[in-house]
């Protein structure tokens, strides 16, 4: 792949953006450190050791290695061509389905938990909604050979009962977040709380491009193994071209930081696709929750609302501080898609291509969908970010 | 590093007072909104001894709190507590019990109604202090900005584990008190004090002049007697939410308040 980066021109838009952020953890005016004095230690203990790990060309290899050798990397591209003649759109998968764990959030994990354990932590502290990161933290833990506690909404671990068993089966300890609405949000909070006491021998692996500095960076710079890849697998299907649309779902925005990452210098357009329930770029305002500041649903007062979407991996009323930057700057536009929407897109997936994707990204196919009149004859990069195995059952109860 | 009385805020001089006369400063923390009496809760606490009282203005979600004060927000919250609500009521009261008031919160709802804004209401409802615990050093500087315009004093957080030249930029750059938590962790009473309590403790007072205050997992008054050895003072919340969560009320609340003074005389 490095052969083909070389070997094919594509071309550059400079952009400024998705670099490092400011000295004061900032992309704009969004992002910093919101923590408690008490959590400020280990923030600036997991910067220093962020960045020295970047640079060091032997993290970097072993991190490659265990995302080629582990993960399953890369993970291909595929072209729609059932769908693109269905929808008139020529739609291309970027298929992080396929990784092992069933989603991109292993990209993170893997990187955080080499991290940890070059930084001497003994065990993983992680939040997780659906599962889906939990499972991969726990994952991750196990190949390390650590501890790992993940915190989990009550409401979560009542209807996401598979991925609760995973984890255990993993040896991770799952613990239930009783308070406020008992969903990811209340597990942050937990996770957050918990870190402050054992941060000496814990990290937190945080899931998405959110928290406190460095956590929206970090996990960005993890995931843009996506966006390195699909760039160049589209330059060789696109003649060295970029595709003109580029589109991932969001909640905190994890797997549409890693794919904008590869083409945020180019001419290709950025969507973000969040829940209508969910929106909090599209119906949220500036404010501070979990380390940083971005736009967040809220009430009058300032008071964090309760996100509601058929997926409980979007299922958050912030979102990274990064996307709230390039919602601002207008690199990037976000849309919002509804709960029917998205068990059309669903069906449509498995009907035409024969995948049954994960209920997050069956949000950015239905924005495609939606938007297929404005696209017509356009090329269309998706970031299908995990497999729709967890979310069988759930369609099932609707569908069935 | 000197300050004179006379120059420093209400909540400042009321600390000094206490400790200059050679006592030991009590803070109680009380959540706002939480029942019909919360406020007669206030009126009480003064008169049973509080040299200031920390008002917690209701956050949905609060992360430096553990489970009593978490309950005591969400109970106070699905009870109609709003920020205006608070302040309003407070101000009733709040030049009649003769201790200073500071309110304690998380930097969004500042944020929302606007630092300026929510500065000035602080101010409006005759509130001395303010502690926003997710405003850091590295955050706070915007918010202390607005709050002095309105003459509020931010109470700076101090940690256990920090270095020696971050203490000192938080004691110069506290207002009010110099609130040093007493252990890595969230609020909440603990079978016994930290020895991280007393250390940060005697760690601060090496640094500032400023009353010096110890809380977070400062439960009983043997606790507090204990960490008053080092501190100036205790900040006792969760101890005194959990009677009022089980409706001892304002005599209930006092009585408790009583006994922790006593402890420190």
């Amino acid at each position: 792949m490095t052969e083909l980066s070389e070997a094919i021109p594509v071309p550059s838009v400079p952009s400024g953006l998705m670099g490092e952020p400011s000295a004061s953890g900032r992309f704009g005016d969004f992002g910093g450190v919101y923590v408690p004095e008490t959590l400020i230690g280990p923030c600036q203990e997991l910067d220093q050791a962020f960045r020295s790990a970047w640079g060091d060309p032997i993290f970097r290899e072993e991190l490659n290695s265990l995302l080629a050798t582990y993960a399953g990397r890369p993970s291909p591209l595929s072209e729609c061509l059932n769908l693109s003649k269905e929808l008139g759109v020529r739609v291309l998968l970027k298929r992080e389905d396929l990784n092992h764990t069933g989603s991109h959030k292993i990209n993170n994990v893997l990187g955080q938990a080499l991290l940890a354990n070059r930084m001497g932590k003994t065990s993983l502290v992680a939040e997780t909604g659906a599962g889906q990161h939990g499972v991969a933290t726990a994952t991750a833990a196990a190949l390390f050979g650590m501890d790992c506690v993940v915190y989990m909404g009550s409401v979560d671990i009542a209807r996401q009962e598979l991925n609760v068993f995973r984890m255990r089966l993993l040896g991770a300890e799952v613990r239930s977040a009783e308070s406020g609405s008992g969903t990811l949000k209340d597990a942050v909070n937990e996770a957050m709380r918990h870190w402050v006491s054992v941060s000496e021998s814990s990290h937190y692996c945080l899931g998405s491009v959110m928290g406190p500095h460095p956590y929206p960076w970090m996990v960005r710079e993890f995931q843009r193994v996506i966006g390195d890849e699909a760039r160049h697998q589209s330059a060789e299907l696109l003649d060295g071209g970029v595709p003109d649309v580029v589109v991932a779902s969001v909640g905190g925005g994890s797997n549409a930081a890693g794919i904008f990452t590869g083409f945020v210098d180019t001419a290709a357009q950025l969507v973000g696709v969040e829940p209508a329930g969910g929106a909090a770029i599209s119906r949220g305002v500036p404010g501070i929750v979990h380390g940083s500041r971005s736009y967040l649903l809220q009430d009058e007062w300032g008071q964090v609302q309760e996100a509601e979407s058929i997926s409980a991996g979007l299922d958050y009323p912030g979102v990274g501080p990064e996307h709230s930057h390039l919602a601002a700057t207008g690199r990037a536009v976000y849309k919002q898609v509804t709960d029917s929407e998205v068990i059309e897109a669903f069906t449509l997936l498995a009907r035409t291509e024969g995948i049954i994707c994960a209920l997050e990204c069956a949000h950015a196919l239905a924005w495609v969908s939606r938007a297929r009149s404005e696209l017509q004859g356009s090329t269309v990069l998706l970031n299908l970010s995990g497999r729709g195995d967890k979310d069988v059952a759930q369609m099932m109860g609707l569908l069935g | 590093m000197n300050i004179e009385p006379g120059r420093c805020g209400r909540l400042e001089q009321a600390l000094r007072h206490r400790r200059d006369a050679g006592g030991k400063c009590l803070v109680p923390y009380l959540t706002g909104g939480l029942g019909d009496d919360w406020l007669q809760t206030v009126c009480a606490a003064a008169a049973a001894g509080a040299d200031a009282i920390e008002v917690g203005v209701p956050f949905s979600d609060p992360v430096m709190d553990g489970i009593t004060i978490q309950q005591a927000n969400e109970k106070a919250l699905a009870q109609g507590a709003t920020p205006q609500r608070i302040l309003s009521e407070l101000r009733s009261v709040v030049t009649d019990i003769g201790v200073p008031v500071a309110v304690m919160t998380y930097a969004n709802i500042a944020h929302h109604m606007g630092y300026e804004r929510f500065a000035s209401s602080l101010a409006d409802a005759g509130v001395s202090g303010c502690i926003l615990p997710d405003l850091p050093l590295e955050e706070v500087g915007e918010w202390a900005g607005c709050a002095r315009s309105a003459e509020i004093e931010t109470v700076l957080l101090a940690s256990p584990t920090a270095s020696e030249k971050r203490l000192q930029m938080v004691c110069e750059r506290s207002r009010g008190f110099v609130y040093g938590v007493g252990l890595l962790g969230v609020t909440g009473v603990r079978s016994e004090l930290s020895e991280s309590a007393t250390r940060t403790a005697a760690r601060l007072k090496k640094l500032t002049d400023r009353p010096v205050l110890v809380g977070v997992g400062v439960g009983t008054p043997e606790q507090a007697a204990a960490v008053c050895e080092a501190a100036d003072g205790a900040v006792v919340g969760s101890a005194i939410v959990a009677r009022m969560l089980a409706g001892a009320g304002p005599e209930g609340v006092a009585e408790l308040i009583s006994e922790f003074r006593a402890a420190l005389d």
